[in-house]
This record gives structure tokens, C-alpha cells and sequence, in this order.
């Protein structure tokens, strides 16, 4: 680190730090009007879903894109934080004084404990080690919090009533609104310190460790021990999570924590991009929304997810924040013009190979629920027969038309690119 | 005594199918750096060609061609996958490869269904070999113990004797060497990962019969196997078949036990208060079995971090 930066990051301007907290500020204003705007209780509840999945995938992402560490089992912290929340919640329901909104606490607590220990184990290796370890460790701990059902409630987990507890100040968070608010206040203050973090010393070292852990070892820090101290913060954060997720559901059980829910946010993490803290963000309000909006349409949904993700991978490693800061100076420039021709140019290689994508996965979902007996519903409004030749052909068709068409139309999108980030540059 | 031998043998047939499975792997990270997250979604891909195969051709032809056809699978997705991602560093390979597991775990059901298929053990192969701790034993067992034996002599031949064999184990080492002396290195980087997909698709064939074949069958086995390489050491071959054999032995033998595990630690000598968490000192060790693994992975590590026979510091 320069040392230019450090004194800037020590002594901020005021001119800086107000336009620093402008983004916080309208944060918390979208969190207050947004239950008003968003139609219907099911928005609401989507809203809520939405708030968690933010603090989670902040919480994740303070592993693998500021630490370069890639955790398989995170949702074990989300999983036993919110186990630890709702055994305080049953202790209110029995008569004890702990006010909800102190929930995500104990569940902060449990995250932390649970990280401390796995930390111990898994940080002490790096990269692909420490991504096996994790896997192990995540299979362990799904394993044992079924054999106990005592503590864990088995199969069904634990479930709770969060309106039983001690008022505060009038308020029992009874009502999804009253619970809303509580999220989104939660879901703020968590952001907000894991944006902080980044700023100290320790968030910084962080990055140094992803980078370069060579260099950080001969500068005299220990890199396991930064590893530790980030994996078990990252932890408290995902057990905020959890806790939210418990006075929210008023149901935790071992799927909470279950190997598809630690898969489920590594997936929204990068669609959202590891690259800026913000990316995140993006990236659990579109995967939350899209879960909720399309498993209601289609069965196909973890298949499209896949396909998106590995489609990110491949072709936009940076996420949908990624795309936005490559273009950002472009757009800023007044050049978005000179690239809508180009970008045009992909689009019908771009839907002719969706069409045909999604043509294929809804066939194979028909052909599968004709086998079991059931009447297939409409393709896109359709009644094809999943049976028939024609519509895979149609369909595979399609995708390969699609793909030659992208094939052929990508190199000038990307030159047009190149070209107007250069002239953005100049300017 | 002999029901000793039972768990030894049942232990070693599971512990070479798990080093079927972990060598590929070992042999992919070895060479690319790259852990392979799909692999165990290849070993369902043989299982689940292998049942569709035997119907129409019989098992022995679906021994042949599954194999060939998971590998020229993998070596497609080494080619225009993983070497386009390979520009965007390790993260982003084992991304990719944690992706196309997704993808599979999704298709695979999308095109079988959700329930277990019926592929069974070969008719030729389906009696009785001999009598053991009051059980028959099964000869597919020991056909499969044949199988993985057969594999890896001709591996470890084709590794230790060939020309080819030479320029991968050099290019494990030293790849840019390799490259210069003139070898098509991203080539021989193709063929490993396509003969270590073939590997777990050979292992799909011949397990997927003797266990279930369903599509949760590669998220069970492949978070085990990924413990045993790691327990191992990544990318060491003998240390991948000690931590398969070991793994085989104790899960086998914790299975067969039907003690309680409060009953199980005083007889270790170890005391325990019982009145305390009842329920886990009544579980029974064989309803921890599943778990024995990540313990082992765990106590492993914490005594030796870089894992049994482990290197590499990374």
C-alpha cells in the first residue's frame, strides 16, 4: 500500500466522506419507501427474502472476492446462526426477556463460534485445499445436526412464534411490515459495517493475501491468521443472516445450511460480481427475485441458473457489476452510442440461441412429467408434444443458429468496446 | 474372525472403487492445477449411460463404450470449457467446474428422472461365490475388485512404460519444459482430463449396478472423494490410495457395528456423561458412518496439514 493512499484512507475530506455515504443514505430511504411501492404481501415477503439474501452474500463475498477464498459450505454458518436465533426465540416464547430485534445476535454469535472452529481447521490452507476443506467440514456439520435431533429437531428443525416474545416498545414485529422493517434495519446496519471492514487495516490485508500471500508472509504477517480472522468475521455476518432468516421463517431446519443453499450463493454472488462490493447486492435481488418469479413458471429454474453461471464464468468472470464498471466510463464519456450498433448486432444470435436453450430444457421438463403420466403444460403458450421429433429439432436448430450468429457478431461488439473505451480514456 | 474378513473385503472393494475415482482427480490437478468439481458428476454420467446401454447392448458393450464416451465428453469440456476459462486463473476453472457439476446434477434428472433407475448386476455375474460370516459373497464384488485392479496396472503401465506416459509425468512437473522439446502440451493436457473423466465413467459402469444409480449418486460419493484427495494430498497418487483404502476400511467396518456410541467410548476407555445429550451417545456407530470421512478428513489435517503424503504447500 502507497503511501499516498494510506493517508487518504486515515484522513478522508469531508467532501469524501458525505459522498461516501450518499449510496447509504439513499439505501435507507429505497428501504423505507420500497414496502409502500412493492404491490401486495407477497412482495413484501419477497422484499424480506431479498434483505437476508443481501447480508448472506455480502458475508460471502467478504470470502471470495475480497479474501480470494472460495467457501463450499457457507450456508452451515447462515444454518447454525439461525439454529442458535431460534432456541433464543423459543427461551422468549418460555418467558425469558430477550426482545426480538436482538435475535440476529445471538444468531451473529452463533455464526462466529461455528466459524472459529471450522476456521481453525480449513483456514490454514488456501485455495483449492481450503475450498475442499470447507466441503468436508459443511458435510460434517449437515450430517451431525441430523443424528441430534434433540437439539436440531431433525428432519422438520425447529420452528417458532417470533409475535411471543417481549414487546418493544409496543411493538410484537407480529406482522410481516413490523418484521420488514426489522430486516431491512438489520440488513443496513450489516452492510454498512461489512463496507467499513473493507476500510480497515484488516479488510485491507485481506486483499493482500488474496493477491499476493507470498509477499504478505515477508512483510511479516501471518496469512493463515488473516485468513482466520476474515473467515470467522465473514461467519458473524452469514449468522446475522441466519438470525434474520429465523425471525423471518419462523422455521429453521438442516436445509437451511444443506449443500444446495451454500451452492445457491456462490451462484448469486458472482452473477452479481465478486469485483466490487456492491456486486453482491445486485446479485441476491435478481437471483432472489428470479427464484421466486420463474419457479412459479417453469421447473427448469436450477438448470438456468447453472447455465447463467457457467455462462458468467466463461464469459463475464467479472458479474453483472463487472459489465457496469467496464461501460460505466464509456457511457460516461457520451460514447454509448457507438456501441449500440455492435451490441445490436448480437442480438439476434443472442435470442434465437435462448430460445432454442430454453426450447430444450422445457421440452426435456415435458418429456419427463408425460413419462410420469401427467399432461404436459404449454411451451411459451405452445402445445407442442414433447414426444414429437420436430419441436427438439426446431429447438436444437435454434441454439446452433443462435450460437453461429453470436460467434460471428461478437468479435466487432468487442472491438467497438475496445475502441470506445480508448476515446473514453483520451478524453 | 470371519467377519473380519468380510469387512476387509468389502472394505477393499470400496476403497479401490473410491481410488478409481480419486486417481483421475489426483492425475487432472496434478498436471492443470485445477480440481476437477465435476468429476463425480462424470462417474453418474457412466452410471446412468452404462443402464441405458446395457438395455439395448448389454453390459459387457456398455463396459467398453461408456468409458470411451465420458472421456471424449471430458476431453470436449477440457477443449472449449475449461481452456477458455484458463486465461482467467484457477478460481475461475474451479468455478466453471463447480458450475458444469450443477449443470449435470440437473440434466442428469431432467432426462432419467428424479427416482433411482434399475440397472442391474449382469446376469453372468449375478451368484453367489462363496459363503462368509454366514453370507453369501456376491462374485460382482469381486469382478469389480478385478476391474479396478486390471485399471491400474494398465495405468500405472501405460504412466511408467510408454513414451506417452513419460511426457505427462514430465509435463507434471515441468510444462513449460515439455513445451519447448517440441510436445503439444495443451494436447496432452486434453487427454489426461478425457482418460480421468473415462476413469470415473469406467467406475459409474461397474458401481453404479452394485450400489443405486440415482441423481444424488455424485453429490454423496463426490463430497468423499474430494476429502480423500485433500486427505491425501493433493495431487499425490499414493496418497490418494492410502486415504482411499483407509476411507474404504473404516466406513465399511463402522457400518457393521451396531453398537451405540456411548457403549463404543467407554469401552475405549473414554468416559462420557451420558445424561447429557442422550441422543447422540444412543446413535449407533453405523449411523455415523457417513460422517467418518470428513472426521478423518479433519483429524488428518489438523495433525498434518498438507495432508498424508502431501507436497505441495498450496
Amino acid at each position: 500500500m502507497s503511501a499516498p493512499a494510506q493517508t487518504a484512507l486515515a484522513r478522508p475530506q469531508s467532501g469524501a466522506a458525505l459522498r461516501a455515504m450518499l449510496p447509504w443514505v439513499l439505501a435507507a430511504l429505497a428501504a423505507l419507501i420500497l414496502p409502500h411501492v412493492v404491490p401486495g404481501g407477497f412482495g413484501l415477503s419477497l422484499l424480506c427474502r431479498m434483505g437476508i439474501a443481501i447480508v448472506f452474500a455480502l458475508s460471502f463475498n467478504m470470502l471470495l472476492g475480497q479474501g480470494g477464498m472460495l467457501d463450499f459450505g457457507h450456508a452451515v454458518f447462515l444454518g447454525l446462526g439461525g439454529f442458535l436465533a431460534m432456541h433464543a426465540m423459543k427461551l422468549a416464547d418460555a418467558g425469558w426477556w430477550i426482545p426480538l430485534p436482538a435475535l440476529p445476535l445471538v444468531g451473529a454469535a452463533g455464526g462466529l463460534a461455528v466459524a472459529i472452529l471450522a476456521g481453525w481447521v480449513s483456514t490454514r490452507r488456501a485455495g483449492t485445499a481450503f475450498a475442499m476443506i470447507t466441503l468436508g467440514v459443511a458435510e460434517l456439520v449437515v450430517a451431525v445436526v441430523l443424528l441430534l435431533p434433540s437439539v436440531f429437531g431433525g428432519e422438520e428443525g425447529l420452528s417458532g412464534d417470533r409475535s411471543s416474545g417481549p414487546p418493544l416498545l409496543g411493538v410484537d414485529f407480529g406482522t410481516q411490515i413490523q418484521a420488514y422493517y426489522l430486516i431491512a434495519a438489520w440488513a443496513w446496519a450489516a452492510a454498512l459495517l461489512m463496507w467499513l471492514y473493507t476500510r480497515t487495516p484488516l479488510g485491507r490485508l485481506a486483499n493482500a493475501i488474496r493477491d499476493n500471500p507470498e509477499r504478505v508472509g515477508f512483510l511479516g504477517y501471518d496469512a493463515a491468521r488473516i485468513r482466520l480472522l476474515v473467515f470467522s468475521l465473514s461467519g458473524l455476518f452469514a449468522g446475522i443472516a441466519g438470525g434474520l432468516a429465523a425471525l423471518n421463517d419462523e422455521i429453521v431446519t438442516a436445509g437451511n445450511m444443506s449443500p444446495e443453499a451454500s451452492s445457491a450463493v456462490l451462484v448469486m454472488t458472482f452473477i452479481g460480481g465478486v469485483g466490487t462490493f456492491w456486486g453482491p447486492v445486485i446479485g441476491a435481488v435478481l437471483i432472489t427475485f428470479l427464484s421466486v418469479a420463474l419457479s412459479t413458471v417453469t421447473d427448469a429454474w436450477q438448470l438456468y441458473s447453472g447455465l447463467l453461471f457457467v455462462a458468467m464464468v466463461v464469459w463475464a468472470p467479472g458479474g453483472i457489476s463487472g459489465i457496469i464498471l467496464a461501460h460505466a466510463p464509456v457511457v460516461r464519456a457520451g460514447f454509448a452510442g457507438r456501441l449500440a450498433p455492435a451490441y445490436a448486432a448480437m442480438l439476434p444470435g443472442f435470442f434465437l440461441a435462448l430460445a432454442g436453450t430454453l426450447g430444450l430444457a422445457e421440452l426435456g421438463f415435458r418429456l419427463q412429467s408425460v413419462r410420469n403420466g401427467a399432461s404436459p403444460r404449454p411451451v411459451f403458450g405452445m402445445a407442442l408434444d414433447p414426444q414429437g421429433v420436430l419441436p427438439w429439432v426446431v429447438a436444437a436448430i435454434l441454439l446452433l443458429a443462435g450460437a453461429w450468429l453470436l460467434r460471428r457478431a461478437a468479435p466487432a461488439a468487442r472491438e467497438a468496446w475496445q475502441e470506445a473505451s480508448v476515446m473514453a480514456q483520451v478524453q | 474372525m470371519e467377519q473380519l474378513g468380510l469387512i476387509l473385503l468389502n472394505g477393499l472393494v470400496y476403497g479401490l472403487l473410491l481410488f478409481m475415482l480419486s486417481v483421475g482427480l489426483t492425475l487432472i490437478f496434478g498436471m492443470m492445477g485445477v480440481l476437477n468439481l465435476a468429476h463425480a458428476s462424470f462417474y453418474m454420467l457412466g452410471a446412468f449411460l452404462a443402464f441405458t446401454i446395457s438395455i439395448r447392448l448389454g453390459f459387457w458393450a456398455a463396459l467398453i463404450i461408456v468409458p470411451v464416451l465420458v472421456g471424449l465428453i471430458g476431453a470436449v469440456v477440457e477443449r472449449y470449457g475449461l481452456r477458455t476459462v484458463h486465461k482467467h486463473g484457477h478460481l475461475a476453472e474451479l468455478l466453471f467446474t463447480f458450475g458444469l457439476a450443477f449443470i449435470i446434477g440437473e440434466v442428469v434428472p431432467l432426462i432419467w428422472g428424479r427416482t433411482p433407475v434399475p440397472y442391474r448386476v449382469p446376469a453372468a455375474l449375478d451368484f453367489p461365490l462363496f459363503s462368509i460370516a454366514g453370507n453369501a459373497y456376491p462374485a460382482y464384488r469381486l469382478f469389480m475388485m478385478a476391474v479396478a485392479i486390471a485399471m491400474f496396472l494398465v495405468l500405472y503401465l501405460a504412466l511408467a512404460r510408454t513414451r506417452l506416459g513419460l511426457v505427462v509425468r514430465a509435463a507434471l512437473t515441468h510444462p513449460d519444459m515439455v513445451g519447448m522439446l517440441g510436445h503439444d502440451v495443451p494436447k496432452v493436457f486434453t487427454l489426461v482430463f478425457g482418460a480421468g473423466c473415462a476413469l470415473a465413467g469406467l467406475a459409474g459402469v461397474i458401481a453404479g449396478n452394485a450400489f443405486t444409480t440415482e441423481p444424488g449418486m455424485a453429490r454423496s460419493l463426490g463430497a468423499i472423494v474430494f476429502a480423500i484427495v485433500v486427505m491425501g494430498g493433493l495431487g499425490s497418487i499414493w496418497g490418494a490410495l492410502v486415504a482411499s483404502l483407509l476411507i474404504g476400511f473404516v466406513q465399511t467396518a463402522s457400518i457393521s457395528l451396531d453398537m451405540p456410541l456411548g457403549t463404543a467410548l467407554m469401552h475405549l476407555g473414554i468416559p462420557v456423561n451420558t445424561a447429557m445429550l442422550t441422543d447422540l451417545w444412543q446413535i449407533t456407530i453405523a449411523r455415523v458412518a457417513p460422517v467418518v470421512p470428513y472426521v478423518l478428513l479433519i483429524l488428518v489435517l489438523a495433525l498434518r496439514p498438507r495432508g498424508l503424503m502431501g507436497t505441495r504447500s498450496a
